[in-house]
Order: C-alpha cells, then structure tokens, then sequence
C-alpha cells in the first residue's frame, strides 16, 4: 500500500478506517458459502428427499431442494413414489458420471434468481468479488473498471429470473398444501409447518425483488393517471415497495430456510428424527 | 478537562502531512466544533469548508477515521476518549487545501444533464400544474440532497477506479431519477442514462446509500429503478421484440 | 503592485451572493438579454437559503380560497408595524403567487393538496395557511431548483469568491474588486451594474441562526460605495433557536413546529403565550386553549392559538418567563409537539427539525419537548432601494433579499422572507436590465480604487503582528449580544456603541498567519470591516429610534410612539468618514394601500368574498 496526499493509502485493501469494516463481508461470505457447500452435498445425495411415514396416497414431505420432481430415479432409499414425477422414470440416456439426483434438474432455478437479485450483487461484489469489500475500502485495482457494462451485462435479464422464481413459488406452495395430508388424511406435523413458511419466505423475498418492483410500477411516472386516484398499480406498488425495503432480510430468510427444510425431510426421512404431528398416534 | 489527540491533514494536493492536534472537547460538540476550535487557537489558516452547520448545506463533509461524514453531525461522543480521531479531506476529488477538495466536477456533471422540461397540458384551467401527493413522493425523496457529495466520494467507481469519463456517480443518478420520474417531466433522458452518464458502471454494492446523510434511499429507490427503466428500453429480449412487432411505421 | 497583471472579468451585470435573491437576478438578468456573472463566497447552492426551512408566503388560494394579495399585504403592513415601504410590501404580495409557480414550471416539487395543487400551512401572523412547503427543507428546494434551472441560463458562476469592495466611476458603479477563496488571488470584476444580495450581517451576535457567511458584506460595500442604509436597527430574533447542547445553540427550530400544533409552555407547565397578546392581534387570536385546539383540527370559525403570533412578540414572551425563573434548565422555553400530535405526522411533517435534534442534541422530539430560546435570525433594514426598480442612490447599484430594506418594516413575518427574495430578486434583475440598457456607456475602471481595496486587504497578512482576527470577531459578538440584544436602552446601545469603537481600532492593526491561499483567518479578518459597519450602524440606530416597535424594543421608551412611524433612520457615511445617522421622512402611502391595510379581519374578509362573488 502506497501513501498518497490527503493522508490517504492506495492499494489493495487500502483504507483509514478504524472499526472492524471486514466483518459485515466476512460473515455474510462464509455464510453464504456454508449454505452453497451444503446444498452441493445435499444435491448430489439423490436420496431421503421425501417422506410420509411409508405410507400411499396423497401427501407427504418433499424437500424443497428436489421439487418439481421431473424424474425419479426408483428403488433410492427415501425417494418419492413413481407417481410424484413429472415425466415418470429416471431417462435412460443420462451420463454415468453425473449422478441422477433430481436436484440437479432445477436448482439452476431458484440459483439464477438469488445469482442476478440486486441484493445479492451487492453482498457477492463485496465479499467475493471485493468491489469493493466495505466502503471506503479499496477494492482489487483493475485498469479498467467496467462495472456491469461488459462481462456482467447479463445481470439486466434479472426479470426473467424473476418468472422462474414465482414458478417455484407457485410449485413451493402446492408442496406445502401437500404436506398436509399423509396417505389422503388432513393432518399437521412440524414438517408440514416447516414445508409452509418456506415458500411463504420464498413469497416474501421474490415479491419483494427490484425488477418486480419495475414491473408493478416502478416503470410508470404517475400513479395516478388518469383520474387523480391512486391505480391499482400504485396499490401493488407500494406494498411490493415494502417487501422491497427489507429485500436482505427475505433473501437471507428464505435462503437459510430452505436449506433447514431439506435438512429437516432429509434427518425425518433417513429415521433420525422424529416428526412430531397429528396423525402420529 | 482532558485533553483530547487529533490529526487533520494539513497541505495541499502535491504534498502534506497529518499533523497533530490536542484540544479541549466540551458537552455535546461535533468534530465541527473541534476544528473551529484548533483553528482560532492554534491554527488560524487551517482551511475547512462549512455553512450552515445543522446538516442542512451539505458543505463540511470530510473523513472522520476513515469515514465519510458531515463533521456538523458526528457527535464527538460517539468516540472514546482514549481515541485519536483522524480528519482528512475526501479522497476521491483534488484538494485545494487541508480539509477542503476541489468539487467543481461534479457541477459540469450537473450541467450536462437535460434539465426539466414540464408538460403544458398537464396545467388545469387556473393554470395551475395538478399533481397528487402520491406522484411526486419519489421525486421529493430524491431532492433532499445537500449535494455534500459523500455518495460520490464514497462510490468506488469514482474513488478507487476513477471512472470520472464514464459514470456521473450517485448524486446525479438521483438527480436523473428525479427528473425521470417527474410525474409532469416530458424529456427522455435513458439513452444518456445509459452512455453517458453510465447507469451500468453502478455495481450497486450501496455505500452510497450507506453515507447520505439524509438517508435517501439512493441505490434501491434510484439507481435500481433507473437500471430496470434502461433494461427496459436495451436488454429486455421480450420488449424489444413487441416494441418492434408493434413499431409505428 | 501592477494592477495590468490582475485578471480583468467584463459583464453587464454581476451579482453578489448567489441565495435565493441572487440566482433570481441573476437569472432575470441572463433573462433579459444581459451577460451576467454571479459571485458567491461558498459553493453554488449552499448560502443561507437552505436555512430556510417553513415556507415561503404567497395568497395561492390553494387550501383557504379567501386568501388575496389583499390580506396577505394587510398581514405584512400589520407584522411590519406599518413601518414598511407600502410600495414594497404591496409588490410582494402581489406578485409572490406568480414566483410561486414559476418555481414550479422550473422544476420545484412543492407538497400538495389533496386536489393535487401547491399545499399551503399556517404561519405566524398569516391570516390564512398560506406558506407552500416542502415538508421542512423549503429553503433548499428553492435554492436547487434555482441553481438547476439557473446553470442552463448562460450565467458565469464564480464560486468562492469573496467581493472586496465596489468600484465607482464618478457617481456610478463600475465594478467590483474580489478575491478566490482557494488562492488569495485577486480579480477585477468590470460591469455596470452590481446586484447586492449578500444578506444579512448575522454574524455580528454570539447567538444566531446565521452561518458565517452573514457578514453583512453587503452592508458594507454600499455603505462605502455612498449608498444608504435603512432601518437597520430592526434585527429580528427568531424566538425558537436551539440553546442546548452550547456547541448549537442559535441554530434555528422552524416555526413550522408552531404551525403544526406546537406549543410553548414554561418550566412549570403553563402555557404562557396566552399571557401576552397584544392589543392590537388579541381579536385574531384564540383566548382559550379550546378554541386554540379547534382551530388546529381546521375549524375556520376558531381564531389561531398565540403561538403563531408575531416572531418579535412571542421573542419577548420567552424572555419573560425565563426573566421570571420560569425558564427551561438551560434558560429558554420548552416547545412540545410531542404531546400534540403522533410521531407519524411529526416525522412526516418536520422530518429536518427530527433529525437535527435526534443527532445534535440527542433527543427525540416525537417522545419529549425541546428546549427553545431567541436566536438572531434576520435584517428587516438593510440598504435602501427604490421599490419598483431595487436600485439605490448610487446609480448601477441594486440590492435584493434580506440585504435590501423595506418589504417587511420592524419585523418580518415567517415566509415572507422566501417571497420577498424571490420577488425582488426579479425585479432587480429587471431594474438592472433596465439600467443597463438605457444606453450606458462603458464604465471606466479606476487604479487607484482597485490599488487601496488590495492593499487594505493585503495588510492583514503583511503585518509583522497583530490583533487576532477570531478574538476580535468573538468580543464583537458578547458586544452585541450584551448590548445590542434583544432588549435594549440608551445606556446598553452607549456602551455597545463604544465596545464598536475600540475594536474599530483593534480591526486596523489584525493580523492573520499563513499564506494567502484558502486561509481562512485572512478572510475572518476581511470580514471584519463590514461586520463592524452593521454593528456600528445597528447600534447608532437602535439608540437613535427613542420607541418600542417590533422586532426593536427599547425599555427606556416602551410602546410604539406616532412620530416614529413618520420616520425612516437612514445611515450613510458622511463626508469626513464618519457614521451619519439621520431621519428621514417617510412618503405618505398611496390611499387605497392604506384603506386596505387598516381595514378590521371582518371588513377585508367581506370585501374580499365580494370581489370573488363578482368574478363569478
């Protein structure tokens, strides 16, 4: 680091500030990395994704890291039966090296929604890409700074991902409706709870995204054209404004909460723990 | 009293040291009030900029350890009494002298932007321009700036990569916001948004909103709402395809 | 010292401050065809105009539809104490609705109504809710919607510029000397015309509102340029500044916070404005806190709470309670919307007023009071100016804002000083226009002027040693406060006016350390001189008004006195270089702005409907 007029520094990670201003990325960095490296392991597992007590019928858990079910690869200890699949039976085509795991057909779904979310932008630049890691703090010295204009450009389809994140919503939440039932009874254990609030967290972070922000009416310049009342627009607006205003606070609730819920049908489903509800006596 | 130890730049843009000061800190001053004081009894040529000294003017920002601030409103108390404050002038512009940086680039920036340009037919027959609370609460968020130009010192495309060519920085993001969402406004400013004043070289890591210090909303309320108007116009696949689909001929 | 090597800049017009009034003329002046130049000792957009924080007055109409130039004007003439430039205060109430939404077709983006026009809020001393408003920033939304309107207007802005003096070519004005604040160098600014709006002279008093940029610049380069100045003993104090912690103390609370629902109440919980309503405004003004709180939830039938009286009037009251020992623990009142309203509307309404106690005095003014007291705020005198064309007896010289006297007489009321800045600050661009383009031939520049304004400015730093230049400001400012306050006799002003004296002399031996570039003990000790004009002038003309009238009280005479109203006190420098102070007679008004001002609430209220009725 080089000494500069103005009492300042220059170079990597060149700064004046006295506080701890590492922590905020130290955390958010490792936690996020925790949170890839299990849903890695967790993907590529293939197996203790669904559970209903052994039984038939409508219902049961399905973790969320698994759902939709496209294929399902038969006869792997806690998979889901055959009937639960899209498009039937593992294909026959797919490379041996990959394992068949049913994950690895959609996370790039919901990945690509976090990947591109204006929130996640900013806590990745910093703890990861290091531009900068804190403010005030010099970042990596790059010749030519483009910002999001060249390589990262495709950060401006966000709103595309943005469809195939209400999808899973939509799919979330028919998997919490499902846990409901086991073997067709109505009925509640602490997975179906767990297998409820996940999309509602989902809900929460995807309704509340900046490009769905745009889209509801964030793009128009008056609210209340044409009449001099506020539209239904301005109405959706301002409560997707809300969701918007504690963007970090859903996406790393919805995060966090989806992995728990693949650990909690993954710990149920492989008998270590125990699920407690209303159909078990 | 105690004394208390500070370090305030002292020099101009070619050569200068942090120069030590010990002073006397009384109830409720602000590192303002430390400043004045070393400069009418120690130092009568130690230069600072500062108006009207409530945070209304935007005029003392400087870095306080490290931090971009407004001296007028950082409570010397949020420090301890053992600490040594360091004040140094804002890194990312010249300095003309101490504490005082050479800002007139950011008033080209504001000159280049196309100013506003109402509708006359959104007048009502008193000639009177209407518009509802509702439409302009945005805007009103936006034209609380000082104009300290904290955001822009603070912002690393300006500070650490000097992009100055490229982007116009955060302050005058939210000015453009201001005019784009202008309920009456009539001029089209996002093919400048764009190029010119660079809404991509924002990588929206939000120190800017972090140091205003009137906590406007600048990165989530401005920037990105820009950011999504220009995908709307360049990027969108979709919109492309319907705007030339549905193009006036 | 050869004045060829000092940089020579031509204009038409240059303009002197660039607040409200200055960016106005200024643009009127670029408007009008002529090449401009405005000078400012800060940056663009940070003078005193973003200060201002309640509004700014014009009868818009637009939230009670009996308001007219009409009762705005009789508000003015009655706040003024009738001492005001009838002319004047007539121009102001006119045409402050059109400035109004000029602002607007400029860009300016005022709160409104729920049918979507400019909102308006109630204010000391307006009949009606008259001040458009920008929650508790109107200051700054004029001042930036001035400056980004003004940029695009082929206006030179030189900013940091400190002006030294004015040039004169014979009787007429042929420039300007200045100085860059970042180099210590100096410039020649060549025109035919100069605007004055440098404001006030705050800066003189220990407790003020004021940033240090009220230096009463203005006062003194008129003075010394032959022009007059007129009822500058009526200094206003604003009766909430902030007076805890020391370190803000003076820093102005908007009484906005009044407008609001606030109320000030003494150490023993009573709400003593009810106390101390004069005769004059006590059938206006509620007499029981019923009628004050029926009035707040907008009942038109209900007479406003005496909180919104005058600034000059609910100044005293404060200062009687804490005389009494009924004061708040740091000396002042307590102002309490807390108990008034929800912490909502308080944050929504006063967002400025929140965040400036939370951070400078820690206290949160939606849970507890705020502890309040006068604090100097503003000139109602200033340089005398025709009132159609703002020029002054010096031929190419004009001032607007605050710097000029005579729109609001012995006391201003809030948001007439937005109006005023904004309304005269037009019509001196267009007197200067008019000036200018009445075929005046080039002025010639005079070396030696040019030669005595550097040197006296260079001698500062010259000096071997010399008085300290902060020293001599700070016992100016105890001067003043103690004995040019807001309470005043003969015996005060006597010693005040001696104190002037003897730092008269110190002044001519200050010396500042350092190099001449941005330093700024050098450019205290410039200020200086002017600082101690306003003074002087103040103080010889606060002892010379023998009465009481608004903002100027005097314990010696109590009351107003008839023959002080026939009166203006003008001071000039007189041919020996002393101090002249002098009354002059004032013009007897126009009939019909006489009729208008005294007519009772009732009457104008009647022929106003009347006048509405018509027009349907």
């Amino acid at each position: 680091m080089t000494k500069i007029t103005g009492g300042h520094i220059t170079g990597f990670l060149a700064s004046r500030r006295t506080d701890k201003w590492w922590f905020e990325p130290l955390w958010t960095g490792l936690g996020f990395l925790a949170f890839v490296i299990y849903t890695t392991w967790a993907m590529f597992q293939g197996d203790h994704y669904w559970w209903s007590a052994g039984q038939d019928g409508f219902g049961g858990y399905l973790s969320p890291f698994y759902s939709p079910l496209l294929f399902i690869k038969e006869g792997v200890s806690g998979s889901a039966p055959l009937d639960h699949a899209w498009f039937g039976s593992w294909p026959g085509w797919w490379p041996k090296l990959i394992p068949a795991t049913p994950a690895i057909l959609i996370l790039a779904g919901p990945l690509s929604f976090r990947m591109t979310c204006y929130y996640y932008r900013k806590f990745y630049y910093r703890a990861y890409f290091m531009s900068p890691p804190a403010c005030a703090v010099e970042g990596v010295p790059q010749k030519n700074y483009k910002g999001e204009t060249m390589l990262l450009v495709f950060q401006n389809l966000h709103r595309y991902t943005l469809y195939i994140a209400l999808g899973f919503v939509a799919i979330l939440s028919y998997d919490g409706i499902l846990s409901l039932f086991r073997g067709g009874d109505f009925g509640i254990g602490v997975g179906s709870i767990i297998l409820i609030i996940n999309p509602i967290l989902l809900a929460g972070y995807a309704f509340g995204c900046h490009a769905f922000r745009h889209i509801t009416g964030g793009s128009q310049d008056c609210f209340t054209c044409p009449n001099g009342e506020p539209t239904i627009r301005y109405k959706v607006w301002k409560g997707v404004s809300w969701l918007n205003g504690r963007h970090m606070f859903w996406a790393w609730a919805s995060m966090l909460w989806v992995a728990f819920a693949d650990i909690y049908v993954r710990m149920v489903a492989s008998g270590q723990w125990v699920d407690y509800s209303t159909w078990s006596n | 009293m105690r004394l208390r130890n500070f370090q305030i730049y002292r020099g101009d843009n070619n050569e200068g040291t942090m120069e030590q000061y010990k002073t006397e800190v009384d109830q409720g001053m602000v590192v303002l009030d430390v400043i004045h004081r070393i400069q009418a009894e120690q130092a009568g040529d130690l230069a600072v900029r500062w108006n009207c000294k409530a945070g209304k003017c935007g005029s003392c920002s400087v870095e306080i350890n490290g931090k971009p601030k407004l001296a007028c409103m950082t409570r010397m108390n949020e420090y301890g009494a053992d600490e040594t404050i360091s004040i140094r002038p804002l890194k990312a512009f010249p300095i003309m002298k101490d504490l005082v940086p050479e800002v007139s680039w950011n008033y080209e920036q504001n000159k280049r932007i196309a100013p506003f340009k109402p509708d006359p037919h959104k007048r009502n027959e008193n000639g009177d321009y209407v518009m509802m609370q509702e439409d302009i609460d945005r805007v009103q968020e936006f034209r609380k700036c000082i104009e300290c130009y904290l955001c822009q010192n603070v912002c690393h495309v300006l500070r650490d990569h000097n992009r100055k060519d490229a982007f116009v920085g955060p302050r005058f993001m939210i000015r453009l916001a201001s005019l784009e969402m202008h309920p009456i406004d009539t001029e089209d400013r996002i093919p400048d948004i764009k190029d010119s004043y660079g809404s991509g070289m924002c990588n929206i890591t939000r120190c800017c909103t972090d140091v205003c210090p009137e906590h406007i909303q600048i990165t989530d309320n401005g920037i990105i709402p820009l950011k999504e108007r220009v995908v709307d116009r360049y990027y969108d696949p979709v919109v492309k395809l319907f705007r030339w689909l549905f193009r006036k001929k | 010292m050869n004045i060829s090597e000092i940089k020579t800049i031509e204009h038409d017009v240059i303009v002197l401050g660039a607040g409200g009034a200055g960016l106005r003329a200024a643009i009127e002046c670029s408007m009008q065809g002529l090449s401009t130049g405005l000078v400012c000792k800060s940056l663009l957009g940070k003078a005193h105009t973003v200060m201002a924080e309640g509004g700014v007055a014009a009868a818009l109409g637009n939230v009670d539809s009996r308001d007219n130039w009409k009762v705005h004007f009789r508000d003015t003439m009655r706040g003024g104490k009738f001492l005001n430039n009838w002319r004047m205060a007539e121009l102001h109430a006119k045409e402050a609705p059109e400035r109004v939404r000029e602002l607007e077709e400029w860009g300016a983006v005022f709160d409104r109504t729920k049918s979507g026009l400019i909102n308006q809020r109630n204010f000391g001393g307006h009949r009606y809710p008259r001040l458009a408003h920008v929650g508790d920033r109107t200051g700054l939304e004029i001042i930036r919607t001035l400056q980004d309107y003004g940029i695009h207007q082929g206006i030179d802005v030189y900013m940091e510029c400190t002006g030294l003096d004015l040039l004169k070519d014979g009787d007429r004005i042929s420039g300007m000397v200045g100085m860059w604040r970042e180099t210590g160098e100096f410039v020649i600014f060549k025109s035919k015309a100069v605007i004055l709006a440098t404001g006030g002279g705050g800066k003189a008093w220990k407790i003020t509102s004021n940033s240090w940029e009220y230096t009463g610049d203005g006062y003194g380069m008129a003075y010394e340029a032959g022009a007059e100045l007129m009822d500058i003993e009526f200094t206003q104090f604003h009766p909430t500044g902030m007076i805890w912690p020391p370190s803000v103390r003076g820093i102005l609370v908007t009484e906005g916070v009044r407008g609001e629902g606030g109320i000030l109440v003494n150490s023993e919980g009573q709400r003593f404005m009810f106390d101390n309503i004069p005769e004059r405004f006590s059938a206006e003004t509620a007499d029981t806190e019923k009628e004050a709180a029926r009035w707040l939830e907008g009942d038109k039938d209900a007479r406003r709470p005496p909180e919104l009286l005058t600034r000059d009037v609910v100044a005293r009251a404060i200062r009687k309670e804490v005389k009494a020992g009924l004061g708040s623990p740091h000396g002042g009142a307590f102002l309490d919307i807390a108990s008034r309203r929800n912490a909502e509307d308080i944050q929504k309404k006063l967002p400025s007023m929140y965040h400036q106690f939370k951070v400078l005095a820690e206290l949160d003014i939606t849970e507890e009071p705020m502890e309040v007291g006068p604090t100097l705020h503003y000139f109602m005198g200033g340089v005398r100016v025709d009132p159609d064309s703002q020029m002054t007896c010096v031929p190419g010289l004009f001032a607007a804002g605050e710097c000029a006297a005579g729109v609001h007489g012995a006391n201003r009321l809030g948001g007439n000083s937005l109006s005023d800045l904004l309304v005269c600050g037009k019509l001196a661009g267009e007197g200067a226009a008019n000036f200018v383009q009445s075929g005046q031939s080039e002025p010639d520049l005079d070396e030696t002027q040019v030669k005595a304004i550097i040197r006296s400015a260079t001698d500062i730093l010259n000096r071997e040693s010399g008085e300290n230049p902060y020293l001599i400001h700070e016992r100016l400012q105890d001067t003043m406060q103690n004995h040019v306050g807001i309470v005043r006799d003969d015996e005060l002003l006597s010693r005040g006016i001696s104190d002037i004296e003897i730092l008269w002399d110190d002044f001519h031996k200050v010396k500042a350390d350092g190099s001449s570039q941005f330093n700024p003990g050098w450019h205290e000790a410039i200020s200086l001189r002017n600082l101690l004009i306003t003074s002087e002038a103040v103080a010889r003309a606060a002892r010379m008004r023998k009465e009481s009238r608004g903002a100027h009280t005097r314990i010696d005479f109590e009351g107003e006195r008839d023959e002080w109203l026939k009166v203006n006190i003008v001071v000039r420098k007189s041919e020996d270089g002393s101090m002249s102070v002098e009354t002059v007679e004032r013009e007897n008004p126009d009939s019909e702005l006489e009729r208008i001002a005294n007519l009772s609430i009732e009457e104008i209220e009647e022929e106003v409907s009347r006048e509405a009725a018509g027009k349907i």
